[in-house]
Protein backbone atom coordinates (compact mmCIF):
# COMPACT_ATOMS: atom_id res chain seq x y z
CA UNK A 1 0.00 0.00 0.00
CA UNK A 2 1.37 3.32 -0.68
CA UNK A 3 1.87 6.53 1.04
CA UNK A 4 0.43 10.25 0.72
CA UNK A 5 2.76 12.99 1.24
CA UNK A 6 2.07 13.73 4.70
CA UNK A 7 2.98 10.37 5.90
CA UNK A 8 6.11 9.78 3.60
CA UNK A 9 7.33 12.51 5.50
CA UNK A 10 6.07 11.04 9.38
CA UNK A 11 7.55 7.73 8.16
CA UNK A 12 10.79 9.44 7.51
CA UNK A 13 11.47 11.66 10.77
CA UNK A 14 9.71 8.47 12.52
CA UNK A 15 12.68 6.18 12.33
CA UNK A 16 10.20 3.51 11.61
CA UNK A 17 9.44 0.92 9.19
CA UNK A 18 5.95 1.67 8.18
CA UNK A 19 3.26 3.80 9.67
CA UNK A 20 -0.60 4.18 9.65
CA UNK A 21 -3.39 6.73 10.01
CA UNK A 22 -4.85 6.39 14.14
CA UNK A 23 -0.95 5.53 15.38
CA UNK A 24 1.33 7.34 17.77
CA UNK A 25 4.85 8.10 16.76
CA UNK A 26 7.67 10.09 18.63
CA UNK A 27 8.96 12.07 15.36
CA UNK A 28 12.24 13.95 14.99
CA UNK A 29 11.38 17.88 14.25
CA UNK A 30 13.46 20.23 11.79
CA UNK A 31 12.05 23.26 12.89
CA UNK A 32 10.14 24.06 16.09
CA UNK A 33 8.88 27.61 16.22
CA UNK A 34 7.47 29.76 18.46
CA UNK A 35 6.20 33.79 18.95
CA UNK A 36 5.75 36.34 21.64
CA UNK A 37 2.57 34.74 23.18
CA UNK A 38 3.70 30.82 22.83
CA UNK A 39 7.14 30.99 23.42
CA UNK A 40 6.70 32.62 26.97
CA UNK A 41 4.84 29.36 28.64
CA UNK A 42 7.61 26.86 26.30
CA UNK A 43 10.75 28.90 27.51
CA UNK A 44 9.25 28.58 31.11
CA UNK A 45 8.62 25.03 31.25
CA UNK A 46 11.72 23.96 29.63
CA UNK A 47 13.56 25.41 32.28
CA UNK A 48 11.15 24.22 35.35
CA UNK A 49 12.07 21.05 33.33
CA UNK A 50 15.96 20.89 34.79
CA UNK A 51 17.27 20.87 31.42
CA UNK A 52 20.21 23.29 30.67
CA UNK A 53 21.03 23.39 26.60
CA UNK A 54 18.56 22.92 24.31
CA UNK A 55 18.32 20.29 21.49
CA UNK A 56 19.97 21.75 19.06
CA UNK A 57 20.13 25.88 18.74
CA UNK A 58 19.90 25.95 15.03
CA UNK A 59 16.29 24.01 14.66
CA UNK A 60 14.56 26.62 17.12
CA UNK A 61 12.85 29.69 15.72
CA UNK A 62 11.67 32.49 17.67
CA UNK A 63 9.67 35.34 16.19
CA UNK A 64 8.11 37.86 18.58
CA UNK A 65 5.18 38.97 15.89
CA UNK A 66 2.07 38.81 18.08
CA UNK A 67 2.32 42.03 20.10
CA UNK A 68 5.38 43.38 18.66
CA UNK A 69 6.39 46.01 18.05
CA UNK A 70 5.59 45.79 22.03
CA UNK A 71 2.21 47.27 22.51
CA UNK A 72 2.50 47.83 26.38
CA UNK A 73 4.32 46.65 29.46
CA UNK A 74 3.60 43.35 29.53
CA UNK A 75 3.94 42.63 25.87
CA UNK A 76 7.48 44.27 25.92
CA UNK A 77 7.99 41.68 29.12
CA UNK A 78 7.00 38.78 26.86
CA UNK A 79 9.44 39.83 24.17
CA UNK A 80 11.91 40.46 26.27
CA UNK A 81 11.70 36.84 27.62
CA UNK A 82 12.49 35.46 23.66
CA UNK A 83 15.35 38.32 23.43
CA UNK A 84 16.94 36.58 26.39
CA UNK A 85 16.49 33.09 25.94
CA UNK A 86 17.81 33.25 22.05
CA UNK A 87 20.91 35.01 23.21
CA UNK A 88 21.12 32.61 26.28
CA UNK A 89 21.03 29.32 24.56
CA UNK A 90 23.00 30.55 21.04
CA UNK A 91 19.79 30.92 18.67
CA UNK A 92 20.29 32.17 15.74
CA UNK A 93 16.89 32.55 14.45
CA UNK A 94 15.57 34.78 16.53
CA UNK A 95 14.18 37.83 14.54
CA UNK A 96 13.97 41.36 16.64
CA UNK A 97 11.70 43.92 15.31
CA UNK A 98 13.22 45.26 11.98
CA UNK A 99 14.42 41.85 10.65
CA UNK A 100 11.15 40.37 12.25
CA UNK A 101 7.98 39.29 10.35
CA UNK A 102 4.98 37.35 10.08
CA UNK A 103 6.56 33.90 11.13
CA UNK A 104 4.63 32.33 8.25
CA UNK A 105 5.69 34.64 5.70
CA UNK A 106 9.15 35.42 6.87
CA UNK A 107 10.03 31.38 7.83
CA UNK A 108 9.74 30.51 3.89
CA UNK A 109 11.32 33.52 2.39
CA UNK A 110 14.36 32.78 4.94
CA UNK A 111 14.72 29.29 3.30
CA UNK A 112 14.17 28.19 7.49
CA UNK A 113 10.96 25.97 6.47
CA UNK A 114 11.78 23.97 3.42
CA UNK A 115 9.86 20.91 1.24
CA UNK A 116 10.15 17.57 3.18
CA UNK A 117 10.82 19.11 6.27
CA UNK A 118 8.85 18.54 9.98
CA UNK A 119 7.98 21.72 11.39
CA UNK A 120 5.98 22.08 14.77
CA UNK A 121 4.85 25.60 15.30
CA UNK A 122 3.47 26.85 18.82
CA UNK A 123 0.95 28.85 16.69
CA UNK A 124 -1.57 27.22 14.83
CA UNK A 125 -1.14 28.66 11.34
CA UNK A 126 2.03 27.03 10.94
CA UNK A 127 0.27 25.26 8.94
CA UNK A 128 0.90 27.37 5.98
CA UNK A 129 4.41 25.80 4.92
CA UNK A 130 2.06 22.81 3.54
CA UNK A 131 1.98 25.20 0.97
CA UNK A 132 6.03 24.17 0.15
CA UNK A 133 5.33 20.50 0.41
CA UNK A 134 6.68 20.39 3.99
CA UNK A 135 4.22 18.55 7.41
CA UNK A 136 3.90 21.41 9.72
CA UNK A 137 1.47 21.32 12.20
CA UNK A 138 0.28 23.68 15.15
CA UNK A 139 0.99 22.63 18.87
CA UNK A 140 1.04 23.95 22.36
CA UNK A 141 3.83 25.85 24.38
CA UNK A 142 4.31 22.35 26.53
CA UNK A 143 5.08 20.42 23.02
CA UNK A 144 7.45 23.24 22.25
CA UNK A 145 9.45 22.54 26.06
CA UNK A 146 9.32 19.08 24.74
CA UNK A 147 11.04 19.92 21.63
CA UNK A 148 13.75 21.72 23.37
CA UNK A 149 14.60 18.89 25.39
CA UNK A 150 15.19 16.32 23.14
CA UNK A 151 13.88 17.43 19.73
CA UNK A 152 11.41 15.47 19.09
CA UNK A 153 7.06 15.68 19.45
CA UNK A 154 4.36 12.79 19.94
CA UNK A 155 1.65 12.88 16.96
CA UNK A 156 -0.83 10.69 15.99
CA UNK A 157 -0.77 10.10 12.24
CA UNK A 158 -3.90 11.65 10.28
CA UNK A 159 -5.76 10.08 7.54
CA UNK A 160 -5.40 12.31 4.06
CA UNK A 161 -8.49 13.84 2.54
CA UNK A 162 -7.95 14.75 -1.49
CA UNK A 163 -9.27 18.04 -2.48
CA UNK A 164 -9.03 17.97 -6.10
CA UNK A 165 -9.78 21.17 -8.14
CA UNK A 166 -10.54 21.12 -11.70
CA UNK A 167 -11.51 23.94 -14.41
CA UNK A 168 -9.79 28.07 -14.76
CA UNK A 169 -9.98 30.57 -12.08
CA UNK A 170 -12.09 33.55 -13.14
CA UNK A 171 -10.35 36.97 -12.36
CA UNK A 172 -10.01 38.19 -8.80
CA UNK A 173 -10.55 34.34 -7.83
CA UNK A 174 -7.41 33.34 -5.62
CA UNK A 175 -6.30 31.17 -3.11
CA UNK A 176 -8.08 32.53 -0.63
CA UNK A 177 -11.30 31.93 -2.12
CA UNK A 178 -10.62 28.35 -3.16
CA UNK A 179 -10.07 27.26 0.92
CA UNK A 180 -13.10 29.70 2.12
CA UNK A 181 -15.16 27.54 -0.95
CA UNK A 182 -13.93 24.22 1.24
CA UNK A 183 -14.44 25.55 4.38
CA UNK A 184 -17.92 26.91 3.35
CA UNK A 185 -18.28 23.14 1.96
CA UNK A 186 -17.15 20.85 4.87
CA UNK A 187 -17.04 23.43 7.66
CA UNK A 188 -14.88 24.36 10.67
CA UNK A 189 -14.36 20.32 11.07
CA UNK A 190 -14.64 19.13 8.21
CA UNK A 191 -11.41 18.13 8.28
CA UNK A 192 -10.89 17.27 11.86
CA UNK A 193 -7.65 15.53 12.76
CA UNK A 194 -6.92 14.70 9.49
CA UNK A 195 -4.27 16.13 6.71
CA UNK A 196 -5.46 17.98 3.51
CA UNK A 197 -3.80 17.48 0.29
CA UNK A 198 -4.94 20.22 -2.20
CA UNK A 199 -4.41 19.27 -6.05
CA UNK A 200 -5.38 19.05 -9.41
CA UNK A 201 -5.22 21.31 -12.53
CA UNK A 202 -6.04 24.60 -10.63
CA UNK A 203 -3.64 24.07 -7.73
CA UNK A 204 -1.00 23.35 -10.20
CA UNK A 205 -1.25 26.66 -11.93
CA UNK A 206 -1.41 28.88 -8.31
CA UNK A 207 1.44 30.76 -7.50
CA UNK A 208 3.21 30.64 -3.99
CA UNK A 209 1.71 33.29 -2.91
CA UNK A 210 -1.96 31.50 -2.85
CA UNK A 211 -0.77 28.75 -2.25
CA UNK A 212 0.65 29.67 1.33
CA UNK A 213 -2.59 31.23 2.06
CA UNK A 214 -4.77 28.29 1.22
CA UNK A 215 -2.42 25.71 3.19
CA UNK A 216 -2.92 28.67 6.35
CA UNK A 217 -6.52 28.21 6.40
CA UNK A 218 -6.86 24.11 6.51
CA UNK A 219 -6.86 24.84 10.25
CA UNK A 220 -10.32 26.89 10.06
CA UNK A 221 -10.98 23.20 8.84
CA UNK A 222 -9.89 21.61 11.94
CA UNK A 223 -6.52 20.02 9.99
CA UNK A 224 -3.64 19.29 11.13
CA UNK A 225 -1.78 20.01 8.16
CA UNK A 226 -2.40 21.23 4.49
CA UNK A 227 0.12 19.97 1.87
CA UNK A 228 0.52 21.34 -1.69
CA UNK A 229 2.81 18.22 -3.49
CA UNK A 230 6.34 20.06 -4.48
CA UNK A 231 6.17 20.68 -8.46
CA UNK A 232 8.18 23.35 -10.39
CA UNK A 233 6.75 26.80 -8.88
CA UNK A 234 7.82 24.92 -5.62
CA UNK A 235 11.21 24.16 -7.09
CA UNK A 236 11.68 27.68 -7.87
CA UNK A 237 10.49 29.21 -4.80
CA UNK A 238 13.60 27.24 -2.56
CA UNK A 239 16.40 27.40 -5.49
CA UNK A 240 19.54 28.95 -3.94
CA UNK A 241 18.43 27.95 0.01
CA UNK A 242 21.56 26.46 1.77
CA UNK A 243 19.46 23.50 3.04
CA UNK A 244 18.73 20.85 1.11
CA UNK A 245 15.18 20.36 0.30
CA UNK A 246 13.93 17.13 0.07
CA UNK A 247 10.43 16.22 -2.44
CA UNK A 248 7.92 13.72 -2.20
CA UNK A 249 4.49 13.06 -3.98
CA UNK A 250 2.30 10.92 -2.70
CA UNK A 251 2.21 7.43 -4.07
CA UNK A 252 -0.76 6.52 -6.90
CA UNK A 253 -1.78 3.75 -4.57
CA UNK A 254 -1.86 6.25 -1.62
CA UNK A 255 -4.71 5.81 0.44
CA UNK A 256 -6.92 9.08 1.23
CA UNK A 257 -10.07 8.93 3.83
CA UNK A 258 -11.96 10.74 1.26
CA UNK A 259 -11.29 12.48 -1.96
CA UNK A 260 -13.53 15.82 -2.48
CA UNK A 261 -13.20 17.17 -6.50
CA UNK A 262 -14.96 20.36 -7.56
CA UNK A 263 -15.30 22.16 -10.45
CA UNK A 264 -14.31 25.86 -9.55
CA UNK A 265 -14.74 27.85 -13.64
CA UNK A 266 -18.01 29.44 -12.07
CA UNK A 267 -16.61 30.34 -8.20
CA UNK A 268 -16.76 34.26 -7.64
CA UNK A 269 -14.83 36.08 -4.98
CA UNK A 270 -16.14 34.74 -1.83
CA UNK A 271 -16.63 35.97 1.64
CA UNK A 272 -16.91 34.19 5.11
CA UNK A 273 -19.69 36.24 6.96
CA UNK A 274 -19.52 36.56 11.09
CA UNK A 275 -18.89 34.61 13.49
CA UNK A 276 -17.31 31.72 11.11
CA UNK A 277 -14.91 30.84 8.72
CA UNK A 278 -17.44 28.01 6.86
CA UNK A 279 -19.88 30.71 7.04
CA UNK A 280 -19.30 31.75 3.66
CA UNK A 281 -21.64 33.38 0.40
CA UNK A 282 -20.39 35.05 -3.08
CA UNK A 283 -19.23 38.54 -2.31
CA UNK A 284 -22.33 39.51 -5.18
CA UNK A 285 -24.95 38.09 -2.67
CA UNK A 286 -23.97 40.52 0.05
CA UNK A 287 -25.59 43.87 -0.23
CA UNK A 288 -25.61 47.17 1.96
CA UNK A 289 -23.12 46.24 4.81
CA UNK A 290 -20.91 49.04 5.35
CA UNK A 291 -17.57 48.72 6.25
CA UNK A 292 -15.75 50.69 8.85
CA UNK A 293 -12.43 48.93 8.94
CA UNK A 294 -10.43 47.15 5.66
CA UNK A 295 -7.31 44.99 6.68
CA UNK A 296 -5.08 43.95 4.15
CA UNK A 297 -2.11 42.12 5.70
CA UNK A 298 -1.21 39.07 7.48
CA UNK A 299 0.06 35.26 7.40
CA UNK A 300 -2.66 35.05 5.48
CA UNK A 301 -2.88 37.54 2.60
CA UNK A 302 0.29 39.56 3.37
CA UNK A 303 2.38 39.01 0.94
CA UNK A 304 3.27 40.59 -2.29
CA UNK A 305 1.36 39.71 -4.57
CA UNK A 306 -1.75 40.25 -2.31
CA UNK A 307 -0.48 43.99 -1.87
CA UNK A 308 -0.36 44.43 -5.74
CA UNK A 309 -3.53 43.27 -5.55
CA UNK A 310 -4.97 45.65 -3.65
CA UNK A 311 -2.71 47.75 -5.10
CA UNK A 312 -4.04 47.73 -8.31
CA UNK A 313 -7.24 48.89 -7.42
CA UNK A 314 -6.79 51.28 -5.19
CA UNK A 315 -4.67 53.18 -7.67
CA UNK A 316 -5.77 57.16 -7.85
CA UNK A 317 -8.59 56.08 -5.35
CA UNK A 318 -9.52 56.84 -1.72
CA UNK A 319 -10.51 54.82 0.99
CA UNK A 320 -14.29 56.06 1.33
CA UNK A 321 -15.08 58.49 4.42
CA UNK A 322 -14.97 57.10 7.67
CA UNK A 323 -13.32 53.98 6.32
CA UNK A 324 -9.95 53.05 8.49
CA UNK A 325 -8.11 51.11 5.66
CA UNK A 326 -4.85 49.28 7.60
CA UNK A 327 -2.30 47.57 5.17
CA UNK A 328 0.62 45.59 7.38
CA UNK A 329 2.88 43.81 4.94
CA UNK A 330 3.95 40.66 6.18
CA UNK A 331 7.74 41.05 6.21
CA UNK A 332 10.44 43.67 5.88
CA UNK A 333 11.91 42.03 2.35
CA UNK A 334 7.44 42.81 1.62
CA UNK A 335 7.46 45.90 2.83
CA UNK A 336 10.62 47.34 1.32
CA UNK A 337 9.32 45.86 -2.35
CA UNK A 338 5.88 47.80 -1.67
CA UNK A 339 7.75 50.70 -1.27
CA UNK A 340 10.21 49.80 -4.61
CA UNK A 341 7.10 49.40 -6.50
CA UNK A 342 5.19 52.95 -5.67
CA UNK A 343 2.87 50.14 -3.71
CA UNK A 344 3.34 52.43 -0.51
CA UNK A 345 2.36 55.58 -1.63
CA UNK A 346 -0.89 54.57 -3.54
CA UNK A 347 -2.01 53.01 0.27
CA UNK A 348 -0.56 56.13 1.85
CA UNK A 349 -2.52 58.29 -1.23
CA UNK A 350 -5.29 56.23 -0.66
CA UNK A 351 -5.72 57.32 2.93
CA UNK A 352 -4.97 53.88 4.28
CA UNK A 353 -2.56 53.09 7.29
CA UNK A 354 0.58 51.56 5.66
CA UNK A 355 2.17 49.25 8.91
CA UNK A 356 5.53 47.56 9.97
CA UNK A 357 4.93 43.66 9.89
CA UNK A 358 2.65 42.40 12.90
CA UNK A 359 0.01 39.88 13.85
CA UNK A 360 -1.84 42.54 15.78
CA UNK A 361 -4.81 43.81 14.22
CA UNK A 362 -5.80 39.98 13.17
CA UNK A 363 -5.90 39.04 16.75
CA UNK A 364 -7.28 41.79 18.01
CA UNK A 365 -3.97 42.95 19.44
CA UNK A 366 -3.17 46.44 18.55
CA UNK A 367 -2.68 48.37 15.64
CA UNK A 368 -6.37 48.16 14.63
CA UNK A 369 -9.36 47.08 17.15
CA UNK A 370 -12.80 47.19 16.68
CA UNK A 371 -15.36 49.31 19.36
CA UNK A 372 -18.72 48.19 19.62
CA UNK A 373 -20.44 47.75 16.79
CA UNK A 374 -17.97 48.17 14.02
CA UNK A 375 -18.00 46.04 10.98
CA UNK A 376 -14.47 45.52 9.21
CA UNK A 377 -13.50 43.41 6.17
CA UNK A 378 -10.26 41.46 6.73
CA UNK A 379 -7.82 39.54 4.12
CA UNK A 380 -6.94 37.85 7.59
CA UNK A 381 -8.07 33.92 8.93
CA UNK A 382 -10.45 34.31 11.77
CA UNK A 383 -13.80 36.50 12.13
CA UNK A 384 -14.63 34.94 15.31
CA UNK A 385 -16.97 36.64 17.90
CA UNK A 386 -14.74 39.15 19.42
CA UNK A 387 -11.56 38.30 17.25
CA UNK A 388 -10.68 41.88 16.95
CA UNK A 389 -11.42 43.21 19.95
CA UNK A 390 -15.13 44.23 21.00
CA UNK A 391 -17.43 41.32 21.22
CA UNK A 392 -20.36 43.50 19.87
CA UNK A 393 -17.92 43.72 16.44
CA UNK A 394 -18.43 42.00 13.10
CA UNK A 395 -15.68 40.72 11.48
CA UNK A 396 -15.90 39.65 7.20
CA UNK A 397 -13.35 37.74 5.59
CA UNK A 398 -12.27 38.14 1.61
CA UNK A 399 -9.08 38.49 -0.32
CA UNK A 400 -7.19 41.42 -0.84
CA UNK A 401 -9.15 42.47 -3.96
CA UNK A 402 -12.73 42.34 -2.17
CA UNK A 403 -11.07 44.42 0.61
CA UNK A 404 -9.75 46.79 -1.63
CA UNK A 405 -12.99 47.04 -3.58
CA UNK A 406 -14.70 47.54 -0.33
CA UNK A 407 -12.24 50.36 1.12
CA UNK A 408 -13.02 52.07 -2.02
CA UNK A 409 -16.97 52.26 -1.73
CA UNK A 410 -17.52 51.69 1.78
CA UNK A 411 -19.29 48.88 1.71
CA UNK A 412 -18.39 44.74 0.78
CA UNK A 413 -17.95 45.06 -3.32
CA UNK A 414 -17.19 43.11 -5.78
CA UNK A 415 -14.12 44.36 -7.11
CA UNK A 416 -15.75 44.19 -10.80
CA UNK A 417 -17.55 47.32 -9.98
CA UNK A 418 -14.93 49.35 -9.46
CA UNK A 419 -14.13 51.52 -12.52
CA UNK B 1 -9.62 9.28 39.79
CA UNK B 2 -13.81 11.13 40.38
CA UNK B 3 -14.40 14.65 39.55
CA UNK B 4 -17.82 15.82 40.72
CA UNK B 5 -19.28 19.38 39.59
CA UNK B 6 -22.15 21.58 38.38
CA UNK B 7 -22.37 21.49 34.26
CA UNK B 8 -22.07 24.80 32.77
CA UNK B 9 -23.25 23.88 29.30
CA UNK B 10 -21.88 25.43 26.07
CA UNK B 11 -22.55 24.82 21.97
CA UNK B 12 -20.67 23.22 19.29
CA UNK B 13 -17.27 25.19 17.91
CA UNK B 14 -16.39 27.30 21.21
CA UNK B 15 -13.14 28.36 19.82
CA UNK B 16 -9.85 29.92 21.38
CA UNK B 17 -11.10 33.16 21.58
CA UNK B 18 -13.80 32.55 22.95
CA UNK B 19 -12.06 30.71 26.10
CA UNK B 20 -9.43 33.11 26.24
CA UNK B 21 -9.47 36.57 24.34
CA UNK B 22 -6.09 37.67 22.58
CA UNK B 23 -5.60 40.53 24.45
CA UNK B 24 -5.04 38.35 28.06
CA UNK B 25 -2.24 36.37 26.69
CA UNK B 26 0.18 39.03 28.19
CA UNK B 27 0.03 36.69 30.99
CA UNK B 28 0.63 32.82 31.38
CA UNK B 29 -0.75 32.89 35.04
CA UNK B 30 -3.58 30.40 35.18
CA UNK B 31 -5.22 32.63 37.74
CA UNK B 32 -5.17 35.37 36.24
CA UNK B 33 -5.95 34.15 32.82
CA UNK B 34 -9.20 32.01 34.28
CA UNK B 35 -11.01 35.42 35.58
CA UNK B 36 -11.15 36.04 31.90
CA UNK B 37 -12.32 32.38 30.70
CA UNK B 38 -15.20 32.23 28.64
CA UNK B 39 -15.42 36.39 29.01
CA UNK B 40 -16.61 36.90 25.33
CA UNK B 41 -19.19 34.92 25.10
CA UNK B 42 -20.18 35.06 28.90
CA UNK B 43 -19.02 38.04 31.13
CA UNK B 44 -19.99 36.37 34.29
CA UNK B 45 -18.62 32.68 33.29
CA UNK B 46 -15.54 32.98 35.92
CA UNK B 47 -17.66 34.16 38.87
CA UNK B 48 -20.49 31.55 38.35
CA UNK B 49 -17.74 28.83 38.71
CA UNK B 50 -17.52 27.09 41.76
CA UNK B 51 -14.28 24.52 42.20
CA UNK B 52 -14.25 21.33 40.62
CA UNK B 53 -17.26 22.45 38.11
CA UNK B 54 -17.80 20.62 34.66
CA UNK B 55 -17.88 21.97 31.48
CA UNK B 56 -20.11 20.67 28.96
CA UNK B 57 -20.50 21.44 25.10
CA UNK B 58 -20.97 19.94 21.90
CA UNK B 59 -18.72 19.71 18.64
CA UNK B 60 -15.44 20.66 17.49
CA UNK B 61 -14.40 22.34 21.44
CA UNK B 62 -11.26 24.46 21.58
CA UNK B 63 -10.97 25.29 17.71
CA UNK B 64 -8.62 27.66 16.79
CA UNK B 65 -5.78 28.55 17.89
CA UNK B 66 -2.83 27.18 19.53
CA UNK B 67 -2.74 29.00 22.58
CA UNK B 68 -1.71 27.13 26.14
CA UNK B 69 -3.77 29.76 27.91
CA UNK B 70 -6.91 27.91 26.67
CA UNK B 71 -6.43 25.12 28.78
CA UNK B 72 -4.81 27.22 31.44
CA UNK B 73 -7.30 29.29 31.59
CA UNK B 74 -10.10 26.97 31.79
CA UNK B 75 -7.85 25.16 34.92
CA UNK B 76 -7.29 28.75 36.55
CA UNK B 77 -10.71 29.29 37.03
CA UNK B 78 -11.75 26.56 38.58
CA UNK B 79 -13.23 24.07 36.36
CA UNK B 80 -11.74 20.60 36.72
CA UNK B 81 -12.65 18.45 33.28
CA UNK B 82 -14.41 19.58 29.87
CA UNK B 83 -16.64 17.28 28.18
CA UNK B 84 -17.46 17.68 24.66
CA UNK B 85 -18.85 15.73 21.35
CA UNK B 86 -15.71 16.10 19.73
CA UNK B 87 -12.19 18.53 20.25
CA UNK B 88 -10.19 20.44 18.06
CA UNK B 89 -6.66 18.33 17.65
CA UNK B 90 -4.21 21.20 19.39
CA UNK B 91 -6.73 21.74 22.20
CA UNK B 92 -6.64 18.52 22.92
CA UNK B 93 -2.90 17.76 22.88
CA UNK B 94 -2.33 21.40 25.21
CA UNK B 95 -5.26 19.47 27.47
CA UNK B 96 -3.27 16.32 27.63
CA UNK B 97 -0.06 17.99 27.93
CA UNK B 98 -1.04 19.91 30.84
CA UNK B 99 -3.27 17.64 32.64
CA UNK B 100 -6.82 19.04 32.26
CA UNK B 101 -9.00 16.01 32.60
CA UNK B 102 -11.36 15.63 29.62
CA UNK B 103 -13.97 13.37 27.63
CA UNK B 104 -15.64 13.23 24.74
CA UNK B 105 -19.21 11.72 25.01
CA UNK B 106 -21.79 11.61 22.25
CA UNK B 107 -24.32 11.83 25.20
CA UNK B 108 -23.55 15.53 25.49
CA UNK B 109 -27.12 16.56 24.52
CA UNK B 110 -28.61 14.79 27.30
CA UNK B 111 -26.98 16.99 30.02
CA UNK B 112 -28.30 20.00 30.88
CA UNK B 113 -27.11 22.96 32.17
CA UNK B 114 -27.05 23.06 36.04
CA UNK B 115 -27.15 19.15 36.52
CA UNK B 116 -24.86 17.46 38.95
CA UNK B 117 -22.19 15.24 37.21
CA UNK B 118 -19.72 13.02 38.57
CA UNK B 119 -16.96 11.41 36.49
CA UNK B 120 -14.74 8.56 36.70
CA UNK B 121 -11.72 8.93 34.63
CA UNK B 122 -10.72 5.46 35.23
CA UNK B 123 -13.77 3.88 34.09
CA UNK B 124 -14.65 6.26 31.53
CA UNK B 125 -18.11 6.60 32.94
CA UNK B 126 -20.18 9.74 33.45
CA UNK B 127 -23.18 9.64 36.15
CA UNK B 128 -25.22 12.45 35.73
CA UNK B 129 -27.19 12.56 39.41
CA UNK B 130 -29.19 15.20 38.82
CA UNK B 131 -30.95 12.77 36.14
CA UNK B 132 -30.00 9.51 37.35
CA UNK B 133 -28.41 8.60 34.07
CA UNK B 134 -24.69 7.15 33.20
CA UNK B 135 -22.94 7.43 30.23
CA UNK B 136 -20.02 5.58 28.88
CA UNK B 137 -17.09 7.07 27.14
CA UNK B 138 -13.76 6.00 24.91
CA UNK B 139 -11.21 5.07 27.16
CA UNK B 140 -7.83 7.01 26.23
CA UNK B 141 -5.11 5.17 23.83
CA UNK B 142 -2.80 3.84 26.05
CA UNK B 143 -0.31 6.29 24.79
CA UNK B 144 -1.79 8.88 25.99
CA UNK B 145 -2.89 7.04 29.43
CA UNK B 146 0.72 6.98 29.93
CA UNK B 147 1.39 11.10 29.62
CA UNK B 148 -1.69 11.65 32.24
CA UNK B 149 -0.19 9.49 34.31
CA UNK B 150 2.99 10.43 34.73
CA UNK B 151 1.62 14.11 35.39
CA UNK B 152 1.64 15.46 31.80
CA UNK B 153 4.24 15.90 28.63
CA UNK B 154 7.33 16.78 30.17
CA UNK B 155 7.70 14.58 33.34
CA UNK B 156 6.86 11.79 30.61
CA UNK B 157 10.14 13.16 28.39
CA UNK B 158 12.34 13.66 31.88
CA UNK B 159 11.07 9.87 32.84
CA UNK B 160 12.29 8.54 29.22
CA UNK B 161 15.35 10.61 29.03
CA UNK B 162 16.29 8.85 32.65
Amino acid sequence: MGYTIAEKILLKHSGQKAIKPGEFIQARVDIALANDITAPLAIAEFKKSGFKQVFNKNKIVLVPDHFAPAKDLKSANQCKILADFAKEQGIKNYFEIGQMGIEHALLPEKGIVLPGDLVIGADSHTCTYGALGAYATGMGSTDLARAYIDGKCWLKVPATLKFVYQGKLNKWVGGKDLILFTIGQIGVDGALYKVMEFCGPVISKLGMDDRFSMCNMAIEAGARAGLIAPDAITKKFVAGFKRKPKFYQSDPDAVYEKTYAWDISKLEPLVACPHLPSNVKPVSSLKDIKVDQVVIGSCTNGRISDLRIAANLLKGKKAAGGVKLIIFPATQKIYLQAVKEGLAEIFVKAGGVFSTPTCGPCLGGHMGILTDGEVAIATTNRNFLGRMGSPKSFVYLSNPAVAAASAITGKITHPDKIK
Amino acid sequence: MIIKGKVHKFSDDINTDDIIAAKYLVSTDAQELGKHCMETINPNFSQAVSPGDIIVAGRNFGCGSSREHAPLAIKGCGVSAVIAKSFAAIFFRNAINIGLPFLESVDVDKINDGDFIEIDLTTGVIKNITQDQNYKTQAFPEFLQEIVQNGGLINWVKKRKQ
